[in-house]
């Protein structure tokens, strides 16, 4: 469709790479004219879920393997942003993760990072995809 | 992780001169907040001033000195925040855990 924007990223299983690519979200929020809000704060949102989603994907679907790869892709499509990040893992179940944010597990040192993505978008699904595993985030951008 | 630590008082503080606290680089920070720790300075403040991004891990390696701190009846108190930096706190209700100040010359004084 006119006016829609897919960006596709391709990176080594390293942590060295999620500078790069929050910050490639960052500026395409940046850019986004045709969201009336503040860019500012999606941009700082995008750059969070994309660090949050790699960091999943890199230590516990792809299991801090080097050899394996992660594609992220970014889709704007209307007054909608989806953020996919394939891995080629194991996977794990999304519905098993528990939330940190309760008072007796406040000072859990992990298990923040999916929490932090379900807070920040409207709906968040792990499903199978490619012979691997699809995080799939969506946001309004209404 | 470019990190600067200075001693007043009976506080350490540790700069962290980075843009990120991630998980690329937090696990420098938990390093060298156990040498302090190890080496018995119990009373340390993290100054993020510089920092404009953190995520979980660099929240959990946080949570993690708070930990040892308390453990040794010390104190971890956090500086300078920026409104990014501040906002993921609030997300995790981990600013009702620590002591945060605007200041380093702030949590010196407290």
């Amino acid at each position: 469709m006119k006016n829609d924007i897919v960006l596709e990223i391709t990176i080594p299983n390293q942590t060295c790479y999620l500078s790069l690519v929050g910050k490639i979200g960052e500026s395409m929020a940046k850019e986004l004219d045709r969201y009336d809000g503040d860019r500012e704060e999606l941009a700082s949102r995008i750059n969070t879920v994309l660090t949050e989603a790699l960091v999943n994907a890199i230590k516990h679907a792809n299991v801090t393997d080097p050899t394996k790869e992660i594609l992220v892709r970014i889709n704007i499509s209307g007054k909608e942003l989806a953020i996919r990040v394939f891995d080629n893992g194991q996977g794990f179940d999304l519905n098993r993760v528990p939330d940190p944010c309760f008072d007796s597990d406040i000072l859990n040192e992990n298990g923040r990072g999916l929490f932090i993505i379900r807070s920040l978008m409207d709906s968040v699904v792990y499903k199978k995809a490619n012979g691997g595993n699809v995080l799939e985030m969506k946001k309004s951008l209404r | 992780m470019n990190l600067k630590t200075e001693t007043s008082g009976g506080s350490v503080i540790v700069f962290v001169k980075e843009e990120r606290l991630d998980a690329h680089n937090s696990g420098d920070l938990k390093t060298e907040m156990n040498r302090l720790f190890e080496g018995g300075s119990i009373n340390l403040i993290i100054d993020l001033k510089e920092v404009r991004f953190i995520d979980s891990s660099g929240l959990g390696v946080l949570v993690s000195g708070f930990k040892n701190a308390s453990t040794r009846h010390g104190t971890i108190k956090l500086s300078a925040m920026q409104t990014q930096v501040k906002s993921m706190f609030e997300l995790t209700r981990l600013h009702r855990v620590f002591d945060i100040y605007a200041t380093v010359d702030d949590a010196l004084e407290s």
